[in-house]
């Protein structure tokens, strides 16, 4: 337990890190730590699938921003009267919407006593039914393959979507 | 030396014996995903990332020459239809859509689960091409006043 | 109270896309809210003393952790590196066109 609170409050530290730094390639480094932090902490939390998925996205997010990234500085955290005011704002809603968050988060299932009523079927009929070792893999195929076709869908219609911006015809 | 594109010949030895390592490391992600931890997505990306490793460190023509851009927009489109049309084949020979229709075979081998290798495969080249393709655009892509480009 | 500090990164994510004025910062306030949510679906699958849900040969018993929603993010996380690189070629056109990724000027210029 104390590792897990301690692993989520360095990725916390990570992230502040990161927004507030001025130099924009460390803040996209630690960005990256946070990930990777993130992927240790799916491996304690018994999740190898996804553990490997992040990690490998993790590196191919830090070259794909470092690519965007101007060597230069953020300058553009001025000063003034109506940035206080924003960020006063913003403090005061945050602030709401983490009280309410808290009156509703009090009421799901304890933290590791989950609510299994659907993935028990999975686990007790997952090898059985599908022949999969990996039960992770049958919910993703079998089960549910109907999720991974629209998974599917939105790859295909954001990598489109990216390479038409940066066609070359548009380029005048 | 030849060609003084890309990263120093340090690097470009080490990708050298390294991408095929990685490359073969992706197809075992693939083929195994029934059975160990990884599947289509991780191994689909793992392939995207050792051609991302030769594009590094070799510049843009020789990974181009190696994979192209319309050959990696190819194998997404071939990897979604093939996903398709095992889906759509499920209705004919197996009753419904998503249908596992090829015999389960014996558990805890890797010529088991019916078509999940089959669509394990298939995502794999789809997430892999779709990466790949969408990594090449984003470094072709010079913003002016950025690199060999001037700015007019 | 282990979901509120994967909300804590949520807010902190939040925080980032209301308050900066940067594209690239607002960019990275969204990927930190991919990550807290992801987090925060593979915390409410974990169950005490559970196993990854795979069987192996020889090993008997199924006290598994919850396979649901890590099937679900990982779906999300590939989803998201996609959707990255669709925002960020956004980015790189609007600095192509505007040489800044001031989003006040931004708004200015556009007359």
């Amino acid at each position: 337990m104390l590792e897990l609170y301690s692993l989520i409050i360095l990725m916390i530290l990570g992230s502040l890190v990161a927004i507030h730094t001025k130099y924009l390639l460390s803040a996209v480094i630690s960005l990256t730590l946070v990930g990777l932090i993130l992927c240790v902490t799916f491996l304690y939390l018994q999740a190898p699938d996804t553990a490997i998925t992040q990690t490998i996205v993790e590196v191919i997010a830090l070259v794909i921003l470092i690519r965007a990234v101007p060597i230069e500085k953020d300058t553009m955290g001025r000063k003034g009267a109506k940035e206080t005011f924003s960020a006063v704002v913003t403090t005061i809603f945050l602030v709401l919407f983490a009280f309410f968050a808290y009156r509703a988060l009090l009421d799901l299932p304890q933290f590791g006593f989950p609510l299994m009523r659907v993935s028990e079927g999975y686990i007790r009929e997952g090898l059985v039914k599908t022949g999969s070792a990996n039960i992770v893999t049958a919910v993703l195929l079998d089960f549910r393959a109907y999720d991974t076709l629209g998974e599917a869908t939105v790859l295909f219609t954001a990598i489109l979507g990216a390479i038409i911006v940066l066609r070359k015809a548009g380029r005048k | 030396m030849k060609d003084n594109k890309g990263m120093t010949l340090i690097v470009k030895t080490v990708i050298k014996f390294l991408a095929p390592i990685v490359i073969l490391f992706g197809v075992y992600i693939i083929l195994h995903g029934h059975l160990t931890p990884g599947g289509g997505f991780p191994g689909g990306v793992v392939v995207a990332s050792a051609f991302i490793l030769l594009t590094l460190a070799y510049g843009t023509e020789v990974a181009e020459k190696k994979m192209k851009r319309s050959l990696a927009a190819l194998l997404e489109s071939t990897g979604a239809l093939f996903f398709l049309i095992l889906a759509v084949l499920g209705i004919f020979l197996g009753g419904w859509f998503f249908s596992n229709f090829l015999p389960k075979g014996e558990p805890l081998k890797l010529l088991s689960a019916g078509f999940i290798p089959l669509a394990n495969i298939a995502i794999g080249l789809k997430v892999g091409g779709g990466i790949f393709a969408v990594f090449l655009a984003l470094v072709i892509f010079r913003v002016a006043g950025e690199g060999g480009e001037e700015q007019k | 109270m282990i979901f509120f500090l994967s909300f804590i990164l949520f807010l902190i994510g939040l925080y980032c896309v209301l308050i900066k004025k940067n594209l690239l910062k607002i960019v990275m306030g969204i990927v930190i809210m991919e990550y807290s949510v992801s987090l925060f679906l593979i915390l409410l699958g974990y169950k005490k003393g559970g196993f990854p849900p795979i069987v192996t040969p020889g090993v008997e018993g199924t006290n598994f952790v919850d396979p649901l929603p890590q099937a679900l993010v990982i779906t999300a996380i590939v989803i998201s590196i996609a959707s990255l690189a669709l925002i960020i070629s956004l980015c790189m056109r609007i600095y192509q066109k505007y040489k800044t990724f001031d989003i006040t000027k931004i708004r200015k210029l556009k007359g």
